[in-house]
């Protein structure tokens, strides 16, 4: 009886290390600031072919194919690890708004991602062409980001 | 029984009547007959720019629906409220499913009114509060547009509401309270069409307004922000108290409401999106108007 109680209570203690390890890791939060960090990355060189094709900002041709190179290797990068499960918006109410219909519905949201890869690499072709190459390129590659942000992600 | 008892019970019984009587009138659908509308012939071209602004397809298309499959109305998508889920109807020219046997009065009498061809009150889900505003010659060219998209014969499915939102005959109170054609706020010459724009076909302050809690605008807090009305998350405050948009310019808000970008080069999200959809398809001039509009309209603060 007193072997079984130890058992148990080893047992129990083992199960609750592990859950505390699981929730207070922040392996989540991390995961999050990461993939975070990566739309800010979208934002930072969409922001600089969006000011030419504004014309806001002069175009460049060198810079406007730096910037869309950099935008296709962020689609292209392996998103391994950056969406655990458990990392959405019910969930993590408050640190994302990342919904969880990109779980429950998955891979749905892989056919976004590649759709966005696929504006990104004709963007990163075609902007160093002209700035009426580039308007049309950049306008392809914020459709597919909003055509995935409509529907995976929570209003704010 | 006794003489006063008899007269007091009787006054009660006839007041009774009276009341039930004053309900049932106060609580009767508007309508208007064809002889009231205005001499003028719908304008397809004129009412297709309509269709843009008043984000019919937001609602109406099928679920996802992409390119020319936009144009076909056939509802069926569903909204989840506090009240019930709400089915968006099928409003393609279909004779039989959808609406190919209305009356141009009858088109009006909705739009204006909230008021189905068989005299019955339609749901607010459908944004009338909004619509009511619209010019009838607005609607007449809008109305000329639906007739020519393409029919669909996907059937209605009710919309599942419980008691007592399931009493259609109270809306009518509700549209006592809050069906209300006259603008919201009170603007200069410069920006009357601005104000057209957001506050009738656009119907900005179906989401951008908070509500009360019957579900009715509330207008002391006019695009001031508020939970989302159809899922998680807040919808933000457009006033300059707000924090998301009040930093923009008016070419900012213009831009967005033409690509999607912001200033920081995030996109719309979310049912914005389907609303940049359809502001992409204004003019330069009424997406500037919009956000004139927009950057002067009077501070909400945060909600208590």
């Amino acid at each position: 009886m007193r072997k079984v109680s130890i058992a148990l209570a080893g047992a129990a203690i083992a199960a609750m290390v592990a859950g505390t390890s699981a929730l207070a890791d922040g392996h989540l939060e991390k995961a999050i600031d990461a993939r975070n960090a990566q739309m800010t990355l979208y934002s930072w060189n969409l922001g600089m072919l969006g000011g030419m094709a504004k014309g806001t900002v002069e175009y460049d041709a060198a810079k406007a194919s730096a910037a869309a190179s950099n935008l296709a290797a962020l689609s292209a990068m392996s998103s391994q690890g950056l969406w655990p499960e458990g990392s959405d918006s019910t969930a993590m109410a408050g640190k994302t708004r990342a919904l969880p219909e990109i779980w429950s519905t998955y891979p749905a949201v892989a056919e976004k991602g590649a759709a966005l890869k696929e504006a990104a690499a004709k963007l990163a072709q075609v902007a160093g062409n002209g700035l009426d190459a580039l308007k049309g390129g950049v306008g392809d590659v914020g459709k597919a980001c909003g055509d995935c942000h409509k529907q995976f992600r929570m209003p704010k | 029984m006794t003489g006063p008892m008899r007269r007091m019970l009787l006054g009660v019984a006839v007041l009774g009547v009276f009341g039930v009587a004053a309900a049932w009138s106060l609580s009767a659908p508007t309508r208007i007959d064809a002889a009231d509308l205005p001499a003028h012939t719908g304008d397809p071209e004129r009412g297709a720019a309509l269709f843009a602004i008043g984000g019919c397809v937001s609602c109406h298309a099928a679920e996802g629906a992409k390119d020319a499959d936009r144009l076909v109305l056939s509802g069926g998508r569903a909204f989840k409220t506090d009240f019930g889920t709400f089915h968006a109807p099928n409003i393609s020219p279909d004779p039989e499913a959808g609406i190919g046997r209305w009356e141009t009065v009858d088109f009006v009498n909705a739009m204006k009114f909230g008021t189905a061809p068989d005299g019955s009150h339609f749901y607010p889900a459908f944004p009338y509060t909004s619509y009511a505003r619209m010019r009838d010659e607005d609607l007449l060219d809008l109305w000329a547009y639906l007739r020519i998209l393409p029919a669909s014969d996907r059937a209605n499915e009710p919309h599942e509401i419980g008691f007592p939102f399931s009493v259609r005959r109270a809306v009518g109170f509700w549209k006592l309270l809050y069906l209300d054609p006259a603008p919201v706020l009170t603007v200069g010459e410069d920006l009357e069409r601005g104000r057209y724009l957001v506050e009738g076909p656009g119907h900005c302050g179906e989401c951008h307004t908070p509500r009360s809690p019957i579900g009715g605008p509330d207008l002391s807090r006019w695009l001031g922000g508020g939970p989302n009305p159809d899922g998680e998350g807040t919808i933000p405050n457009l006033t300059p108290a707000g924090k998301t948009i009040s930093s923009w310019s008016e070419a900012e808000i213009a831009e967005y409401l033409k690509s999607g970008f912001t200033p920081d080069f995030d996109t719309a999200g979310g049912s914005m999106a389907d609303v940049v959809a359809n502001t992409a398809r204004l003019s330069d001039a009424d997406r500037l108007a919009i956000a004139r509009y927009i950057k002067a309209l009077p501070p909400v603060g945060p909600a208590e």
